[in-house]
């Protein structure tokens, strides 16, 4: 196996995997129609590395870290449901990116080019996923008593303002990472797919992100493996794999369902 | 607007000063601007089950969820010391872990994850409801094991102080009054102190040490149940609509 195959399996393996993690909880909070957004913005950031051959984190993770912020920070203030505020942050996204972003070139920006990715690249992605995965298990068991009741999280001590902050900043980190694997367009489906496909067939926690990051991990894997087989761009296979593990958990969560006659 | 303020009966006798386990006095809450709670005193002692009662929208939930710290407000709430508290809100049910994958075991284990299976067991036994259910999925529960699972949800969490927000909401008399006497048995063995909201006149009568009636005029009282919920108090609450018929019987 070459070296170049293996910084693209490393790197695709932490990305799917703490995407699809996170994506668990995005889902039990309604939440993964905020990483799409989010993950449009990483498009000016992408436009202006491009632009002066910079490193694509360099332009990417500074972009959709501070709409994080500014999603945060104007949902305290002004009090707008955060679909509105994402949506208007997409807007701004995707709008300055086509003022600047050379088409010609916006492949890479838009679809991911992760069989390029260098040692150093590799290395931050491992890293950030390990903080996303942190943050996670961290947050894990407090997000959940959230969405079940926000008072009774506060009552217990809960600081819901700073966990709130926690996650969109994680929810930034993993589309920053998902531009790589899979491009600003479609890193939305690395934290939506996995997450929709366990809860298909999960009946506990434990089983749910479990499920969630082996169907992720292992459409990732699949993606760049069988990719170059028919000269085909990794992102959008992992994708394709991972609906055809969606589409595979529907028909389960439907047999198990169906009660038995007789 | 009438001010009420009732000293509570010293059970101990005139000769022992008793600190009140909560002291309220000319209490406000106004959410966006609006004043839902207008100078309200009251006391609340230990052991007390202290029942709110009044119409939709007096008022009932904000005074819950101050005395829990989550509303700001002006006057003053002081607490005798630090207590454990434990919350069941208002409209929490089966369907509000609808959309989540959990079983009873991971209910319990989200609020500690420390909780083994015997000790889930045993709180799960208090309020009747047998072992088998901890690996079910929650949603899957009905609405009144439900409501007995999240009693001992609490509960598990050795709280001193239980505030209840209509604790039998979308169950039927059977179910309800099944909670109320769970609740009842709790009450007496552990010594809790209870605040309860509810709009159920039987509960008041049979459980309520004392109640304090609120209304959207602004109208409030407080007292014993059976010195002050009179047809008159219960007018000037619900309006001129309401009869009651009254009853000296216990609900045992």
């Amino acid at each position: 196996m070459n070296n170049q195959l293996i910084l693209t399996l490393v790197s695709s393996i932490f990305i799917s995997g703490s995407a699809a993690y996170l994506g668990t909880l995005m889902l039990s909070r309604k939440m993964t129609i905020v990483a799409d957004p989010l993950s449009h913005l990483t498009l000016p950031g992408a436009a202006l590395s491009i632009l002066y051959g910079f490193e694509l984190f360099t332009g990417v993770f500074p972009f959709v870290i501070g709409g994080a912020i500014l999603i945060w920070f104007l949902g305290r203030k002004t009090k707008l449901p955060m679909e509105n505020l994402t949506a208007i942050i997409f807007a701004a996204g995707v709008g300055t990116a086509l003022l600047i972003l050379p088409i010609d070139k916006a492949e890479e920006a838009l679809v991911g080019n992760i069989t390029n990715i260098s040692f150093a690249e590799t290395l931050i992605a491992v890293l950030i996923s390990i903080t996303v995965i942190v943050f996670v298990a961290f947050m894990y068991n407090k997000i959940m008593l959230m969405n079940i009741n926000e008072d009774i999280a506060k009552i217990r001590g809960i600081n819901t303002n700073s966990l709130d902050f926690l996650y969109l900043i994680s929810i930034a980190l993993v589309v920053g990472l998902g531009v790589y694997l899979v491009g600003s367009i479609i890193t939305a489906a690395l934290v939506a797919i996995p997450a929709g496909t366990s809860k298909n067939i999960s009946k506990s926690v434990s089983s749910y992100w479990r499920v969630a990051i082996f169907t992720g991990v292992a459409s990732s894997i699949g993606g760049v493996l069988i990719a170059p087989l028919f000269s085909a761009p990794i992102g959008p296979v992992i994708i394709v794999i991972n609906v055809i593990f969606f589409t595979m958990s529907v028909i389960v969560s439907e047999i198990i369902r169906t009660p038995r006659k007789g | 607007m009438a001010a009420i303020f009732l000293q509570r009966i010293n059970w101990f006798g005139d000769f022992k000063m008793n600190i009140p386990l909560l002291k309220v006095r000319n209490l406000s809450v106004r959410l966006d601007n609006e004043l839902i709670i207008d100078n309200l005193s009251f006391d609340s002692g230990e052991g007390d089950v202290l029942t709110i009662l009044g119409p939709n929208g007096a008022g009932k939930t904000v005074l819950l969820k101050t005395l829990l710290g989550l509303f700001q407000y002006e006057g003053e709430i002081v607490w005798q010391k630090k207590f454990r508290m434990g919350y069941l809100p208002q409209g929490l049910n089966q369907l509000s872990v609808k959309e989540l994958p959990l079983t009873i075991r991971d209910f319990f284990n989200l609020s500690d994850k420390n909780l083994s299976k015997a000790d889930i067991a045993d709180y799960l036994n208090m309020v009747g409801l047998p072992e088998e259910i901890l690996h079910k999925k929650a949603s899957n529960l009905s609405g009144g094991q439900f409501k007995r699972m999240l009693l001992s949800w609490v509960l598990i969490g050795k709280p001193q102080i239980l505030f209840l927000d209509e604790p039998t909401t979308g169950l039927d008399i059977g179910g309800g009054e099944t909670i109320y006497s769970l609740l009842k048995r709790i009450h007496d063995k552990e010594k809790l102190t209870i605040f309860l909201v509810t709009h159920d006149l039987n509960i008041v009568y049979g459980y309520s040490t004392n109640v304090l009636c609120l209304s959207k005029l602004g109208y409030s009282c407080f007292g014993k149940p059976n010195e002050i919920l009179t047809s008159k108090t219960l007018e000037d609450m619900f309006g001129d609509h309401i009869k009651i018929f009254e009853h000296n019987h216990q609900i045992k």
